[in-house]
């Protein structure tokens, strides 16, 4: 690939994002036109930056890849990622804004009056931003690995730079406009190639993918796997090879494999000629560091149904509970607002998933082999070189780095910016400017650090993970705070630890390799479907034990999260003029 | 058999003897640690104990005498006084009791206090109890006072007359009184920063007021319109500024306010002040204490004034700083000597200015913390430049509507 236009695009959009995030938008005016009233965000503008930041590298990139190696079960993700929303909507939007809590540990503080559990929910927050933020910054270095060939590491470090560099250096400032921005040009970025792929797809007679047999290679292919793989084949298969196959190594020989399972040595280049099936990955095998990944997505462990509810469950009841997401809150001005902003928000990321899948459609007809090559997650990356190529392909191609980027940096300033938050305010031992760059740094190298050890997965899966520990810890904290008056502080922490932490455990040790293989292993890659009823469960019996340590001003704390503003404060009076 | 018997009774032995040794080493070392620390005689000792029992019982008596309070103020009091009962009454009724014989002496011990209240006087009684096995046969009653005479009284019960029991009420029900005062102080103390408040707002009518007013009156003729849309702002401004409730505001409207006060007093320096606003929308939502800003604007204003000639440039700043909302407010004027500055924010005001700064800062310090005060960047002729880091959350602090 071509690196001038990508190298452009991306340096531009990290550029952009340096610069806005110093300067700001300096919109001063003089008091002649200047009203307070017509500055609060409203809820188009905030739903914007909300959907701006929400969108990862997950979505951008890692959905087009889940769809591509695993067919159309794995749209259960967009669906995820969107229903969140909704159920945020009915159940949590507006009292969360009515309770005035900016972060998750407010609310917890808030509604229980307990420093203990404020400081319990710090560490969640802290532990799913950590987790957020891992393959954001593994999706950077991915990114930049197919763009310029640097070495994987190397995307990572630039945006953890970026991004640490713009947040202690004062935050981002005007942070609505600058996200809501980063909203519409990822839309853009994703939109405009594919308005252009889908027309040379027509162009090219509309070919079909077939989801429920091999795919097809349309060309004569030459595939370089990255890490050592087990492949299986239905049908014996000419291939040339450089590398080692089955423990045999070949200098540029042809070699007929046979049907059934053979073993990839990393480092191997297959070329495939036109026509040829792409041959599949086979299950897990232990001496395969990837296979792991296969049960999680639903592949061949037999588990699909079960990791299929855990996904779901994890993202409908997770969104929630997203360090970020719930932070951006508090700029609606009163609960109304938010519930109208989170509706805004549904629409937008409806939108915005309608276009992932289609990559990955593409990317199934185009470049099936990514499959087998374990960087599937870059088939939105490669396809436009691979459809029209020439200039255009190279400019689409480089329009998607910029909008990958962009989806990067937003969603990592936003984490590190709450994650740093926290961590100063209750992890760090004291308050000051110091303490807050510190904690940038400490929110961002944590991550950094542990991309570089962890097993590799893919993007849109280990942001599953993140999902599934929010699921398990805030769902139950912020549903039966706001819906159940007899939740007590004991009961709370107790939930959450329980609840949480075995979520927490779960996919730490899943992303630490350590599970070992069959149900265990999907138990513990997909724990929302035990770990979230363990939480609420937990919640309310320890709640029910112990009834004398019922916050003395429930009452008081329930009746202003769920009435109007107008009724728990007296009716603002109507302005005289405007 | 016999011999799993013999083996279970020499383990039990072996256990016995070891937990014997464990203890006789412990008591050991507790008395040989008490003779090396040298904790002091036994009248040193007692004193110590009396201390600490009395310092249990002032933070409960430091919050006014109460039913809560008094009842857990009451506990420490009578192992204080060594009695068998005690009670604590206010003006009416019995506010806490401790020890037994509630139920059949809780009229007379109101009673015994309303006559304590009316007299003033320190009393001893025999209670001529109908219970042969009740132990209350005498009872002592001391007044506790405190600024506006007296409160309530002290009821101790003994088994029998005592000088020493009488000695000892009268001792105690004094130092009660002596918390019962402070803890009036407290309250006091907080009337007063109430009332320095309600004093801020007035403050700002008669010369602001008449300013405006004047300045508004010199519009009437030229430009009518002008004139009734500065009325309008001045009755918006009047009436944010004079409502009743709620202790804190939006920080949207507290800027709505500023923006009412900037438009009355540009009204009346025309083109020489020039008022900027920089707000980001994320902090607007922020509550924080009501009317803290406005002041700070108004001392902007003024110190860029007093230079007649030259014109004045405020510039007023809002932004967010993740947990914190970071609001400044900056002019160009005469600035102030640091040290000057410094005993304005102690609380000397002299020639009176600096009320308004002074009075922000410390209500600031009340809500947030000491961390949160004003921070002021100042020098002569230098300007000056007001920052004040709001927390987003903070417990208790939520918003009122205007």
């Amino acid at each position: 690939m071509n690196q001038t236009y990508a190298v452009t695009a991306v340096t531009a959009v990290v550029l952009a994002t340096v610069l806005i995030g110093a300067l700001g938008l300096r919109v001063s005016r003089t008091t002649s036109d200047f009203y307070v009233a017509s500055r609060t965000a409203g809820p188009r503008l905030n739903a914007a930056a909300i959907s701006g930041e929400y969108l990862s590298a997950a979505s951008f990139l890692g959905i087009a890849g889940l769809v591509l190696v695993q067919g159309p079960a794995m749209l259960w993700y967009p669906v995820g990622y969107t229903a969140g929303y909704l159920v945020l909507l009915v159940l949590v939007a507006a009292p969360l804004r009515r309770s005035g809590a900016y972060t998750l540990s407010d609310f917890a503080e808030a509604r229980l009056e307990s420093p203990q559990v404020r400081r319990l929910a710090s560490l969640f927050v802290v532990g799913i931003g950590w987790l957020y933020l891992l393959p954001q910054l593994q999706g950077a270095g991915l990114t930049l690995e197919i763009l310029t060939g640097a070495p994987d590491w190397v995307g990572g470090l630039l945006v953890a730079v970026v991004v640490t560099g713009t947040v202690a250096a004062g935050g981002m400032r005007s942070i609505t406009f600058v996200q809501a921005f980063q909203y519409w040009l990822k839309l853009t970025a994703l939109l405009v190639p594919a308005l252009l792929l889908a027309a040379a797809w027509y162009g090219d007679g509309a070919p079909r993918a077939r989801f429920d047999a091999p795919a097809v290679l349309r060309e004569h292919t030459v595939v370089r796997v990255a890490d050592t793989v087990r492949v299986g084949l239905d049908a014996p298969l000419r291939v040339a090879v450089t590398g080692t196959v089955d423990g045999v190594r070949y200098e540029d020989r042809t070699v007929t494999l046979d049907a059934g399972t053979h073993r990839v040595g990393a480092g191997t280049v297959l070329a495939l000629p036109a026509g040829s099936a792409v041959p599949e990955r086979a299950g897990t095998g232990s001496d395969d560091p990837l296979g792991w990944s296969q049960p999680l997505a639903g592949g061949r462990d037999g588990h699909q149904l079960y990791a299929t509810y855990g996904l779901i469950l994890a993202t409908f009841l997770g969104t929630m509970g997203l360090p970020h997401v719930a932070v951006r809150f508090y700029t609606s001005p009163h609960g109304r607002a938010a519930r109208r902003t989170t509706l805004v928000v549904l629409g937008l990321i409806g939108a915005f998933y309608l276009l992932p899948p289609v990559y990955g459609f593409l990317g199934r007809v185009y470049a099936p082999e990514l499959a087998l090559t374990g960087s599937a997650d870059a088939a939105v990356l490669v396809l436009p070189e691979r459809m029209v190529g020439g200039v255009l392909g190279e400019v689409l191609g480089a329009v998607l780095a910029g909008g990958a980027f962009a989806a990067f940096l937003s969603t990592a300033s936003g984490l590190t910016m709450s994650v740093a938050g926290v961590l100063a305010q209750d992890v760090l031992p004291s308050r000051a400017v110091r303490h807050f760059r510190l904690a940038t740094l400490l929110a961002t190298a944590v991550p950094l650090a542990t991309g570089a050890v962890a097993t590799k997965v893919p993007v849109a899966d280990a942001v599953g993970l993140a999902f599934a520990v929010s699921a398990s810890s805030f769902c139950p904290l912020l549903v039966l705070g706001i819906w159940w008056r007899r939740l007590t502080p004991p009961g709370a922490a107790a939930g959450l630890l329980l609840g949480g932490g075995s979520a927490l455990a779960a996919v730490m040790a899943t992303r630490a390799g350590l599970a070992p293989a069959g149900w265990p292993h999907t138990l513990m890659a997909w724990p929302a479907v035990w770990s979230v009823p363990l939480g609420f469960l937990t919640m309310v019996l320890v709640s029910l034990a112990t009834p004398r340590s019922v916050p003395a001003g429930t009452p008081a704390i329930l009746a202003r999260l769920h009435l109007p503003e107008e009724f728990t404060a007296p009716v603002p009076a109507q302005e005289a003029r405007r | 058999m016999s011999g799993i018997a013999l083996a279970a009774a020499g383990a039990a032995g072996a256990v016995l003897l070891a937990a014997g040794v464990v203890l006789g080493r412990l008591t050991a070392r507790r008395d040989g640690g008490s003779a090396g620390l040298d904790l002091g005689t036994p009248v040193e000792r007692a004193t110590f104990h009396t201390l600490h029992t009395a310092s249990l019982a002032a933070p409960p008596l430091r919050a006014g005498l109460a039913g809560e309070t008094a009842g857990r103020a009451v506990g420490p009091l009578r192992s204080l006084l060594g009695t068998e009962s005690l009670c604590l009454t206010d003006g009416s009724a019995v506010l806490a009791w401790d020890g037994p014989g509630e139920g059949h002496h809780h009229e007379e011990a109101a009673g015994l206090a309303a006559a304590t209240l009316e007299t003033g006087r320190s009393r001893s009684a025999p209670t001529g109890c109908a219970d042969p096995g009740c132990a209350l046969r005498w009872a002592v009653t001391a007044p506790l006072t405190g600024e506006e005479g007296v409160l309530g009284a002290l009821v101790a019960y003994g088994p029998r007359e005592s000088a020493v029991l009488v000695r000892a009420a009268t001792e105690v029900a004094r130092w009660v009184s002596v918390q019962l005062e402070l803890s009036e102080l407290d309250r006091s103390r907080t009337r007063m920063a109430e009332a320095e408040i309600r004093a801020l707002r007035a403050q700002i009518s008669p010369h602001f007021i008449f300013n405006s007013l004047a300045a508004i009156a010199s519009f009437v003729r030229t430009d009518p319109e002008r004139a009734r849309d500065l009325l309008l702002e001045f009755a918006d401004f009047t009436r944010y500024s004079f409502r009743r409730h709620g202790e804190f505001a939006q920080l949207a409207d507290e800027l709505r306010a500023i923006e009412q006060y900037v438009a009355l007093t540009g009204a009346r320096f025309g083109d020489r002040l020039k008022v900027t606003l920089r707000v980001a929308p994320e902090v607007l939502p922020v509550a924080l204490p009501f009317l803290c800003l406005q002041p700070l604007v108004e001392n902007a204003v003024k110190h860029g004034l007093t230079d007649r000639e030259r014109g004045c440039r405020v510039v007023i700043a809002a932004r967010d700083a993740g947990a914190e909302a970071v609001v400044t407010v900056e002019d160009d004027g005469a600035g102030m000597d640091p040290e000057r500055l410094r005993a304005v924010l102690r609380g000397e005001h002299p020639g009176g200015s600096g009320i308004g700064l002074s009075n922000v800062d410390e209500r600031l310090r009340q809500v947030y913390g000491a961390e949160h005060g004003l921070v002021i960047e100042t020098g002569v002729g230098a300007g000056m430049k007001v920052t004040v880091r709001i927390p987003k959350y903070r417990p208790g602090v939520h918003p009122s509507a205007p």
